[in-house]
């Protein structure tokens, strides 16, 4: 045998394995419990239906990757979890697939699909999975009755230090709600510069004791640390850190700002065709369902509600309450305003980055 | 100089020990004094303890027992740079960033002397050392001997009594050292100042010195003037290490007087000079120096049989090792005169000596 | 010498002039070292020199809104930026409109004007939605879409964002505004900030660099004066940093220094916390942060217990209340419970913004955090030149100084210190050029007062994607950094920089 009829014989036993094995994608989310919980729900089903591999792996948001990948015409990703901001941002870029949203399954009462998911949760180029927010939260070994976002900005009457995102998102918006403004006037409040002047002031007045954070894990150590008192935090990091980690920590649901995560796309993916299946699988409203059991953070469609079940781990701990969706919750709820954002982003964090630097 | 210090003597060790780590006495006892305007070298082998009796002197190290006095006053406690104590330093220590002029001012800096006398000052030991025109270069830019001339006038420019010096020609080659010895021992001479000097060098010391210290071991093993310490050294290893020495081990058979009888471990029987040979019945080792054999003259009172194993032609003289009571490394210095006949390798001649030329010292 | 070889060029044996002869063969030579390093030199172009100098043309190039909306640039460029714009220009951009909705680029469009006009991409996206259906006059139909279309500052905007090759991004690195009529103006005061965070960079960066400076002097002299068996031992000490990584070293600061850490629990568990804040109210008047601190037991438990501690304190004897306690019995005697707990908290509230509460200093998450932990980090950068350096001064310089009557100080100072000169220009070169693109410990601990300028690089290019910006601001560290090079090369001298 010689060297060519040896390299021809891998070559087609390489073939031959890939297409028993049928295809790989790979899949890129954030890491830690919320990677798990889509792995549990997601991609574990997945695999064992369709005998399909996934590479998981992790990263930590924004587009730079998938920007550096497309401009290279080397694209490795076929599906990244991102934020709703991101979509935009990528879309209007041209650095993320379309997707066509007739291609997801309808309700299991027959509802079509883009009639059961949340407003917005369907974007051109991404399908959300999860409704996630911003929420502030408190150690209750420490201090007691707090409630609303009105306790957060006020130092006088609970002292001691807060942790905020490094930041102008969901800030601002916090800070008009506790300067009183409702949650449906927030943005339109916050476009005009009398209103921007507003939540600047009202950041201003707990400035000082402000401890600010950048990566999701960091707020719940904080807490942890007795490092401040109060806490801005993603809720699914401060749900598993009382659900599993038993810490004594409550969330204040008042004035949350919700937001999605959504899969997506770069444009021009190795296996655009497998990721496209696996946002079917994933998006449906069981699996959307399940992963509510992995982690607290609710399921885009309307008719995975009811199906919500337990936590995984401590069969008495119900989901349903620990939800951004829960109506309970969902009161006094500020949906994150994309178009705001991408409107502004650029002005308001050298805004917020020059208001922090004086 | 304070009263009662005895005649004249400006440096005095009196009982000093050094250890430096507890263990080993680096310097066993040392006692010496040193006369107003004298030059002391202190000589020996490396190791010797004669650094650290100079490091002391300096104060650079501390002595662990005894006193070292400096005009009759005990300086123990004194920081180095209150003793006014000038040194030149083996590798000169020139400060690389400052010019000939700075370096030499520096020392009449800290001393707080106005700018005019320093200029003056400065001047003058330029001129002294001959090196008038180069106070603004560097010392990287001058030679192994022009910066020897500039560390020595840097010592000497703000007048010290006393001035150290420690090894200081030993980075020159020949030439140059032999005539920065003669400098040295001319300025010591036209200022009157104390010197003391630290060499390895035999040569050097028989040169320049007044009184040489010899070090070995941690003592001093003999201290006098060149020329006794040359024709009369009182052991072995002062006999050894100053100038060429020819030894002869043997026994002490019978003492006469002065003299010594000896029986050589060759067989033979001689007479010596008794220094430091101990009783009869000791071990002892004769040392004659090769310019005071006297060769083929059967009448000086202690004849050998020698053996010509080596010539070595040296102009003026021709060095001849022979071989002696069965030790074949024997040197002759034979003077190239017509006095003398040629010898030849392999020859048999008798030599000898004067009795008061060959000494009986301990055997080591 | 014959009279032929003294006149004219010297000339070889074969008569070949000497200096063309010395040429050829040192011309070989030439070729030769060149082709030694030429696979290197190869390398360092091609994933050093060529991605950096492509990257940091995208700080004066962007050929975006150029690329996409073509038709609407070429009327944009003759435009003069201060007249009405025209109907033409109008029609123009309707056009581009429709066809860059066509090809699904009208987002890498608005995102370019957007970067110069904040809300203009939302005015871009929608108007492409409704551009198809439009007809003249076009301007009309446009503000029609969107008021912002009547704006001269949108077309202006739009301009700006046409012209590919463009100063607009150095100079927002700088804090001005490029303008459609081609003139300069401050960007609004309340969006000010790369200047504030270049000065600030400096600033860390040069206290980094005399904190090292002050820290590893000491450490070096003893390094290269000790016995070598302690040296290399104290040298592992010094290394071990280099050992770590750079986020365990980072957070094991945050560890120390965090309110409830090591530093702050010592400081508490000794006392030396009362100290400090004692000292430090000597020199300051810190207001009613003195009333605060001193104390802060009473204002917990006001806080904490209300009513019974306020009676507890009522009941002390005056002279045993401290003053602040005093003053909260008081306002509770007079005004009620309400009142004086608002009292304590108000107090509370004070010392924290001094950085002082619950007997703790705030030592992180701000600029004392950022500039401990890199000292900390580059100290061994400022070491290493140091200790190489006095190694090889010989300890004969100080003797001799000292033989010649300067005092230790001025032996140190005149003649060792002037010595150890090129160790702590290469040292001090080293950490502030380290020390001014360092980014990943800012970001962690720097807190809002404790960011550099790195991190405003890496926000534009992991979120804002603005390359554009992020080379542009790159740019003008790599400007700055050249121009201390050279300061310091006229200065100090370049050759007379030591590394070891």
């Amino acid at each position: 045998m010689n060297l060519k009829s040896i390299l021809i014989g891998a070559v087609s036993a390489i073939a031959v394995a890939g297409a028993a094995q049928a295809g790989t994608i790979t899949v890129v989310s954030w890491g830690g419990a919320y990677t798990k919980s889509q792995v549990e729900a997601y991609h574990k089903p997945w695999m064992v239906a369709t005998g399909n591999q996934i590479i998981s792996e992790d990263y930590n948001g924004g587009l730079a990757e998938v920007k550096a990948q497309v401009e290279a015409g080397n694209v490795i990703w076929d599906l990244v979890d991102v934020e709703l901001s991101d979509v935009v941002l990528g879309c209007d870029e041209g650095l993320l697939e379309t997707i066509d949203a007739s291609i997801l399954p309808p309700a299991p009462d027959g509802t079509p699909a883009v009639d059961d998911f949340i407003d917005g949760a369907i974007h051109e180029c991404a399908v959300a999975t999860i409704v996630w927010s911003t929420i502030f939260a408190y150690d209750t070994t420490k201090i007691s009755g707090v409630s609303t976002i009105q306790d957060f900005f006020d130092l006088t009457k609970f002292p001691g230090k807060r942790g905020m995102k490094k930041q102008p998102k969901a800030n601002l918006e916090m800070a008009l709600a506790a300067d009183g403004v409702p949650a449906d006037q927030i943005y339109a409040v916050l476009s005009t510069p009398e209103g921007l002047d507003r939540a600047f002031a009202k950041l201003d007045t707990i400035k000082d004791s402000v401890v600010w954070w950048e990566a999701g894990a960091q707020p719940p150590q904080l807490l942890a640390d007795g490092e401040v008192v109060m806490t801005t935090a993603y809720n699914g990091r401060i749900f598993n850190a009382f659900a599993a980690e038993d810490k004594p920590f409550a969330i204040v649901w008042d004035a949350q700002i919700t937001d999605f995560d959504l899969w997506v796309i770069p444009k021009g993916a190795p296996n655009k065709e497998l990721a496209l299946e696996f946002i079917v699988f994933s998006t449906d409203t069981q699996r959307l369902a399940d992963q509510a059991s992995w982690i607290s953070y609710g399921p885009a469609r309307k008719s995975s509600g009811p199906l919500i079940g337990s936590y995984a781990t401590k069969p008495d701990l119900l989901m349903a309450p620990h939800m951004p969706t829960d109506p309970e919750n969902f009161k006094t709820a500020i949906a994150n305003d994309f178009e705001f954002w991408a409107d502004n982003a650029d002005e308001l964090n050298e805004r917020f980055n020059a208001w922090l630097a004086n | 100089m304070a009263a009662g210090s005895g005649d004249d003597v400006f440096v005095e060790f009196e009982g000093v020990q050094k250890s430096y780590d507890g263990v080993i006495l680096v310097v066993k006892d040392l006692n010496l004094a040193i006369r107003r305007g004298e030059f002391v070298t202190m000589l020996g082998p490396s190791g010797s303890g004669k650094t650290t009796c100079l490091l002391m002197l300096a104060g650079f190290e501390t002595a662990t027992h005894g006193n070292i006095k400096l005009g009759g006053v005990s300086i123990n406690n004194i920081p180095p740079h209150k003793r006014n104590i000038g040194m030149v330093f083996q590798n000169y220590a020139l400060f690389p960033h400052m010019t000939v002029g700075e370096n030499l001012a520096f020392p009449l800096e800290v001393r707080k002397l106005g700018k005019a006398e320093i200029e003056q000052k400065v001047t003058r030991v330029l001129d002294m050392v001959q090196m008038g025109g180069f106070k603004s270069r560097r010392p990287s830019q001058l030679s192994g001997g022009q910066q020897q001339r500039i560390a020595l006038a840097r010592a000497l420019v703000f007048e010290a009594e006393l001035i150290l010096m420690d090894e200081p020609l030993g980075a020159l080659d020949k030439q140059l050292r032999e005539q920065m010895q003669y400098e040295i021992k001319h300025i010591h001479e036209s200022l009157g100042i104390t010197v003391v000097y630290v060499t390895h060098d035999q040569s050097e010391a028989l040169t320049m010195s007044d009184r040489i210290a010899v070090f070995d071991d941690g003592v001093i093993q003999q201290l006098a003037d060149p020329a006794t310490l040359y024709e009369r050294p009182e052991n072995a290893f002062v006999a050894r290490f100053i100038g060429e020495n020819n030894t002869l081990g043997g026994k002490v058979t019978g003492m006469n007087g002065v003299n010594a009888t000896v029986q050589l471990d060759g067989g033979p029987t001689v007479q010596a000079l008794a220094v430091n040979c101990g009783a009869v019945g000791n071990r002892t080792m004769l040392s004659v120096r090769p310019e005071r054999i006297l060769i083929g003259d059967a009448s000086a009172p202690n004849v050998l049989e020698a053996r010509v194993v080596e010539l070595i032609y040296l102009g003026d003289h021709i060095r001849c090792r022979m071989e002696v009571a069965g030790d074949d490394s024997f040197i002759v210095k034979v003077p190239n005169s017509h006095a003398h006949a040629a010898l030849n390798i392999g020859e048999v001649t008798p030599i000898g000596w004067v009795t008061e030329d060959c000494r009986a010292l301990d055997a080591v | 010498m014959t009279d032929a070889t003294s006149k004219g060029p010297l000339t070889t044996a074969d008569g070949t002039p000497l200096k063309r002869k010395l040429e050829q063969a040192m011309f070989a030579s030439r070729l030769r070292a060149f082709g030694l390093v030429a696979p290197l030199l190869a390398f360092i172009l091609a994933v050093f020199v060529v991605p950096i100098t492509v990257f940091m043309v995208r700080g004066f190039h962007n050929p975006t809104y150029e690329t996409y909306m073509p038709k609407s640039t070429e009327l944009l460029l003759e435009w003069d930026g201060v007249s009405e714009p025209t109907e033409e220009m109008a029609a123009a951009m309707v056009a581009d409109l429709i066809q860059a909705r066509a090809d699904k680029t009208i987002g890498r469009a608005a995102t370019r004007v957007n970067q110069e006009y904040s809300g203009t991409r939302s005015m871009f996206t929608r108007t492409a939605r409704k551009a198809a259906k439009m007809e003249a006059p076009f301007m009309a139909a446009l503000v029609k879409a969107h008021k912002n279309w009547g704006k001269p500052e949108v077309w202006q905007a739009i301009k700006v964002a046409a012209t590919s090759w463009t100063p607009a991004y150095f100079l927002a690195a700088l804090d001005l505004k490029y303008k459609g009529d081609g003139s300069v103006v401050w960007q609004v005061e309340e969006r000010q900030i790369h200047i504030t965070l270049f000065l600030r960079t400096m600033e860390i960066s040069l206290i980094v660099t005399l904190s090292c400076f002050a820290l590893g002097f000491p450490v070096a002299w003893l390094l290269a004066n000790l016995k070598v068996r302690t040296a290399n031992l104290l040298m592992i000490l010094v290394l071990l940093p280099f050992w770590t990584s750079i986020l365990v070293r980072t957070t094991a600061w945050i560890a120390m220094l965090q309110g409830q850490g090591v530093v702050n629990d010592l400081m508490a568990f000794s006392g030396l916390n009362q100290v400090i804040l004692q000292f430090m109210l000597l020199f300051r008047d810190y207001g009613d942060l003195k009333l605060a601190s001193l104390c802060s037991n009473d204002v917990n438990g006001v806080l904490a217990t209300g009513e019974a501690t306020l009676q507890t304190l009522s009941a002390q004897a005056a002279d045993a209340q401290t003053t602040c306690a005093a003053e909260m019995v008081r306002i509770y005697s007079a005004s009620g419970l309400e009142a004086a707990v608002a009292q304590a908290g108000a107090l509370k509230a004070e010392a924290l913004r001094w950085g002082y509460g619950d007997e703790r200093f705030s030592m992180i998450y701000n600029k004392t955090g950022t500039l401990v932990a890199m000292t900390h980090i580059l100290l061994p950068f400022m070491i290493l030149p140091l200790y190489s350096v006095m190694k090889t001064i010989p300890p004969a310089y100080l003797r001799a100084a000292k033989s010649l009557g300067a005092t230790n100080w001025t032996a140190f100072w005149r003649v060792y210190f002037p010595q150890t000169v090129p160790g702590i220009g290469a040292g001090s070169m080293l950490v502030f050029i380290l020390a001014i693109g360092y980014y990943i410990t800012p970001a962690l601990v720097g807190g809002q007062d404790g960011q550099m300028i790195s991190n405003f690089i890496d926000f534009h290019m992991r979120k804002s994607l603005n390359w554009s910006l992020a080379a542009a601001l790159g740019g003008v560290l790599l400007i700055i950094v050249m121009f201390l090079y050279w300061l310091y090369d006229r200065v100090v001298g370049i050759d007379n920089m030591k590394f070891g």
